[in-house]
Formats: C-alpha cells, sequence, structure tokens
C-alpha cells in the first residue's frame, strides 16, 4: 500500500470515534441531500409531465403579434410615418383556409394536430342556466393530441360520433346542473340559435374549473351553432420531443403568420417558480454538507495537533511538507469517499422508503405516490460536493501539518 | 580518515524581541568511523548545534557540508532528501509511530526513498531488528515493547537507508542503565565496525567515556581540547 495512504488510514483508525462522527455527519449530509433532491426533482419531473401532458405542446392562435402595416406605413419604408386615429379592420375571426394551413402543419415532422373551434354557449338544464365554453373538435385527431380521452368517467370522444347531436360536459358541470349520462341539455349560442343536445360521456380531470367549464361537440356543429362555417380558430399541437416546442412554433408562426404558442412561452411563469425552488433546495442541502465538512474539519485538526510529533519525526527523515499534507489531504478524501458511499446507500434507502408514501389527492381516483426522481446525476452531484468539500476542510489542517518545523517540536520534546 | 562533515563558523540566533544565541562560531570535523559526543550543561546548545548539525535547522550565519556538498542554502526540500538518503537520527524519547508495528517502523525511510522494492525493504528491516535482538518484537507495537527496545527500533530506523551519519540526542536519556549500555554499544559498534560517523549528544559520563572523542560546549561556544578534558573529568568524578 501507498505509504501516505497507510500513514493516513493508521491516523484514522486510531481515532475511530470522531472518524465514525464525521463519517456519520457526511453519510447523513448526503442522504438528506439526496432524498431532497429525489423528492423535489421527482416532484417538479410529476409536475412538468402533467403539464407537458395536459396542455398542448403548442397552440396556433387566430391573432397575430403585430398588428398590420398601414399603407402609407409601406410606402415611406424608411420614412418615419406616424398615423392617427386607425382603427382595426373588421376581419372574420378564425384561422383563414384552415384546411390548406392544417395541412401544410401536418405535414412537418415529428408532430400530430388537431383543429378546435372554441366559443362560448349558455347551457340550459331544469330552469338552470350557466356558461361554459364549446370545444369543437374532431374526435380522432383530437384524441392524438389530447389526455382528455385519460380522464372520461363514462363514454370516450369517439362517443360523439354516435350521435352528431351529441356533448360530453365536465362532471363537474354535470353535477351543477344534476345533469346524467342521457340527459338533453339545451344549448344556446352567442348569434341566439338553441340547440337540444344529449349528454354522450362525461368527464374528470380533477381540475374544478376544467371540469365546470369546458365541453367537447362535434367540429361541424360548433361551426353551425356558433355561425363560423368552414372555419377553425386553434390548432393544436403535440409533438414527440416537447423540448423541440419553441422551435417548431417559431417556424410554424413564420411559415402561417398567426401566433403560435408554445407549451415553455405560456408557462413562463411557472417555470421561473421551478428554477426558485430548485435554487432554493440546492442551497438548503448544500448547507448540511457544508456543516458535515466542518466535522471533517474537526476531526483533520485534531489528527494534526496530536500528530505533531509524528510530523516532526517523518520531516526529520526526510519527508517533504508536501508529503505531509498529502497525508492528511488523502484522509479528507477517505473520510469524503466511505461518507458518500454510506450516505448514498442510506440515501437510497430513504428514496426507497419515501417512493412508498401514498399521497391521497381528492382529485385522483388512482392510488398516487410520492414522486421520486432516481436519476444517478444527483448522487454524483451529492458526492461530488460531499467529496469536495471534505478536500477542503482537509486541506486547511494539512497546510498547518505541512509547516510545522521539526525543530520547534523536538526543543520542546527534550 | 574521510570527513564526512564540516563546519565552519556555525552559529545560530533565534531571533525575537531579545535574540537568543544558540551556538555560536561552531567549526568543527567529523571523520568516518568516528564516535563523537557532545557534553555540555543543560542549555548550552547541544541538541541546537546537533539539528543544525543534521540539517534539520539552518544556521544563521557560517556554513555546514556533508560530504563535500555545501547544504547552507539549499531548499527544505532538498535538504530532506539528504536527510533521508545520509543522515539517520536517535531522538531520546524513541519518536516511533504508534500505530505502526516495529518492523512497519523501521521501514518508513526505506519506503519514503522508494530506491527498493516492497519485499527487499521488508527482509532488510527484519535483518536490522534481528541484528539488535529484536526479532521477537517485531510485530509489536511500540507501546508494547520496553524502553530499550524501543530505542534499538529507533536505531534500527535511524540505519534503515544506511546512512554514513547517524545522529543521537540524549539517546540513553530515558533508559536504565542495562538499556543505556545497550544503546551505546551498539553505536560504538556503528562507528567502530561499520565506518559510519556518529554523533550523539549526552549528558551521562559513562555514555560519553564510550566515544573516541568528546566535545563540550558551554553557553553555545565551543571548548578548546585541552578545557575539554578537564571539563569531562569533572563530569566524571560528580
Amino acid at each position: 500500500m501507498n505509504l501516505a495512504v497507510s500513514i493516513a488510514l493508521s491516523h484514522l483508525l486510531s481515532r475511530r470515534r470522531q472518524t465514525l462522527v464525521s463519517l456519520a455527519g457526511i453519510g447523513l449530509g448526503v442522504a438528506f441531500f439526496l432524498a431532497v433532491s429525489a423528492l423535489m426533482r421527482g416532484s417538479e419531473q410529476d409536475f412538468m409531465r402533467r403539464l407537458v401532458d395536459n396542455s398542448a405542446h403548442i397552440t396556433v392562435y387566430d391573432e397575430f403579434r403585430l398588428a398590420k402595416p398601414q399603407a402609407a406605413e409601406l410606402a415611406a419604408a424608411h420614412g418615419a410615418v406616424e398615423i392617427h386615429g386607425v382603427k382595426p379592420e373588421t376581419e372574420v375571426r378564425g384561422i383563414r383556409q384552415y384546411k390548406q394551413k392544417l395541412d401544410f402543419v401536418s405535414r412537418l415532422p415529428g408532430l400530430r394536430v388537431a383543429p378546435v373551434l372554441l366559443g362560448q354557449a349558455i347551457f340550459t338544464f331544469a330552469g338552470k342556466d350557466l356558461g361554459a365554453a364549446i370545444n369543437g373538435v374532431e374526435p380522432d385527431l383530437m384524441k392524438n393530441v389530447s389526455t382528455i380521452d385519460q380522464y372520461f368517467v363514462s363514454g370516450s370522444l369517439a362517443s360523439l360520433h354516435s350521435d352528431p347531436d351529441g356533448i360530453i360536459i365536465g362532471t363537474g358541470l354535470a353535477d351543477k346542473f344534476r345533469a346524467k349520462l342521457g340527459d338533453k341539455i339545451s344549448v344556446t349560442s352567442p348569434t341566439g340559435l338553441v340547440r337540444v343536445m344529449k349528454i354522450v360521456a362525461l368527464f374528470r380531470t380533477g381540475t374544478a374549473s376544467y371540469d365546470e367549464g369546458q365541453t367537447f361537440i362535434i367540429l361541424k356543429r360548433a361551426q353551425t351553432l356558433l355561425g363560423r362555417p368552414n372555419v377553425a380558430n386553434r390548432f393544436i399541437l403535440k409533438l414527440d420531443d416537447p423540448a423541440r416546442a419553441p422551435v417548431v412554433a417559431g417556424q410554424i408562426e413564420r411559415a402561417l403568420g398567426y401566433k403560435s404558442q408554445s407549451w415553455q412561452e405560456a408557462s413562463e411563469d411557472i417555470m421561473n417558480l421551478v428554477k426558485i425552488r430548485n435554487i432554493i433546495m440546492y442551497s438548503v442541502v448544500a448547507a448540511t454538507l457544508i456543516v458535515a465538512a466542518f466535522g471533517i474539519y474537526n476531526v483533520i485538526s485534531t489528527v494534526v495537533l496530536e500528530k505533531t510529533r509524528d510530523i516532526a519525526i517523518l520531516k526529520s527523515i526526510g519527508f517533504h511538507a508536501r508529503d505531509i499534507r498529502l497525508i492528511f489531504l488523502i484522509e479528507g478524501a477517505v473520510l469524503g469517499l466511505v461518507g458518500s458511499v454510506l450516505g448514498t446507500g442510506l440515501g437510497l434507502a430513504l428514496m426507497a422508503g419515501l417512493a412508498r408514501v401514498e399521497v391521497k389527492s381528492p382529485f385522483i381516483t388512482t392510488q398516487a405516490f410520492l414522486p421520486i426522481y432516481w436519476g444517478w446525476d444527483q448522487m454524483a452531484l451529492a458526492a461530488g460536493f460531499a467529496m469536495g468539500s471534505a478536500l477542503i476542510a482537509a486541506y486547511l489542517p494539512a497546510r498547518k501539518g505541512g509547516r510545522v518545523r521539526p525543530v520547534d517540536i523536538l526543543r520542546g520534546a527534550a | 580518515m574521510s570527513t564526512v562533515l564540516r563546519t565552519e563558523a556555525l552559529t545560530r540566533v533565534l531571533p525575537g524581541d531579545v535574540p537568543t544565541t544558540l551556538v555560536e562560531n561552531i567549526d568543527l570535523e567529523i571523520a568516518r568511523g568516528e564516535f563523537v559526543a557532545i557534553m555540555g550543561p543543560s542549555g548550552s546548545g547541544k541538541s541546537s548545534l546537533l539539528y543544525l548539525l543534521g540539517l534539520l535547522d539552518m544556521p544563521s550565519a557560517g556554513r555546514v557540508w556533508l560530504d563535500d556538498t555545501l547544504t547552507t542554502g539549499l531548499s527544505e526540500d532538498h535538504l530532506a532528501h539528504i536527510r533521508l538518503e545520509r543522515i539517520g537520527f536517535v531522538f531520546q524519547f524513541h519518536f516511533l509511530l504508534e500505530e505502526f508495528s516495529a518492523l512497519d517502523n523501521v521501514m518508513l525511510p526505506m519506503r519514503k526513498l522508494a530506491r527498493l522494492e516492497e519485499d527487499e525493504a521488508r527482509d532488510k528491516a527484519s535483518e536490522l531488528l534481528r541484528t539488535f535482538d529484536l526479532a521477537e518484537q517485531m510485530h509489536k507495537r511500540p507501546s508494547q515493547m520496553s524502553g530499550g527496545q524501543r530505542q534499538r527500533v529507533a536505531v534500527a530506523r535511524a540505519l534503515a537507508n544506511d546512512p554514513q551519519l547517524i545522529l543521537a540526542d540524549e539517546p540513553s536519556g530515558s533508559l536504565d542503565t542495562h538499556a543505556s549500555a545497550n544503546v551505546r554499544d551498539i553505536l560504538h559498534d556503528l562507528a567502530r565496525n561499520q565506518n559510519r560517523a556518529v554523533v550523539a549528544v549526552t549528558h551521562d559520563p559513562t555514555f560519553a567515556q564510550a566515544a573516541d572523542r568528546r566535545i563540550f560546549l558551554v553557553d553555545g561556544q565551543l571548548q578548546p581540547p585541552e578545557r575539554a578534558a578537564t571539563l569531562f573529568e569533572v563530569s566524571v568524578r560528580r
């Protein structure tokens, strides 16, 4: 065995209790680091997965980000033209010639797209009036871009095929009306048209506002009901790789001119929140490891103090200052390494324990557990941080040990 | 006789508000095969002189040659290497590593010098211990041995890398008469039969009697030979 290593180990083994205490410090630090990080990252992933799954990756709106340039501005391209009193042009809302545009988008690689006509309507049942949104959809395309199919209590999107006057509503709205599957409900559009539609399916997502405020009917039916024949005002897209959403959204917006919003843009505030949460978490868990590093500093300082005689003898034999420093740095590294290994083991046990904790959510009917992230990168991070702080903690006393002048010690002892 | 160690006007002053002169103006020559005792009252600078000779301390003025190499002014690392290769130390309080067995303690300088393979070093160390009658103690730790045994392990360790110069600081200071005589005989033998230079600081006249030459220090000053002889006579009679 290497000389410095064997001396370092002999020091650690001769002070078993202190060594164990500082190992426990590092080990617990790493374990808590892992457990907290696994839980936070797990819940973040779970949350992001829900966010990404439940929201459209890209939504194309029938809006423009910039107002159309005025003729006067176009005429003097580089002039300083200011025009007052311009009224917005009256235009038919909706994506123009949506079928060609849908065709164009659906030919882009790695994505699925569905058209939607979104409008408002008043629903009347048993003397009660409630407003809700109407989503005119094509069930076969819609089920590719939405997770709504997972949330049906009875029926499915395809149920719309069975009855052209069918409507799908959430359990929230149904509860308010005390309506059941198969009940007929009258729908009044903003244009004054009234239709009686039959509830063919019920869904429950767990988000109250969605369950009370969204309904689905066949696109064709929505177009007649809302008086907008051959029009859709949204494209909903899902990508195979959600991370590419901003790029693809830009591509579509450049081609079509319509505002295309990626999910990242739509939920920017949430992403920022997640970032802040991560910063808070990592500062807290890093603090536990820094505290543990003080334990290492303590044990190695004590060893240096206790072993000044040994240091003097080693130096008189011919050891260099750097040999002495190396011995104590190895002690720090060994403590950091063994502590990290023990801590990782304990951390994995904690994570396994946490993963078995059941969460009872009022909205989720299925059995759910605390989400845990099992990635190796956080273990590398915890171990790396532990090793780093152990080495820094060891370096200070090691440097002091290297500076011991044998003559000072020999004079004192003689 | 070839000179191993030579000093010229060696002076060591401890700096401070009131500078303390430890040794002053020492001119010394020590030859191969010579056993020299440094004597003198407590605080006369015996140990300080030994540390200077052993390159553990650096002189404030004057120079030290070891085997015709001028060592004064060399870097600390360079001096450490010279100590490792050419000087063996024995101290009053044996100074063994407590966690290591006798064998491991003796192997320490060899492993540091790394000129021998591990098993060669082990053979050589056990051979050394055997010559000092420590075959039984080889795998014991210092705390399991007697003072005399520990001091012999320390001597064996000093010899690990075959140094020409052995420096001993009160090697028998903490030993009983029998163990003390034993260590003295060993050091004597190292000079006489193995042709090494041995310099030992001692205040024990019986120990000094075995030496080929006795040097007397008073207040950091080397005493002339006639004066040294008188002082030695006095110390023996006392």
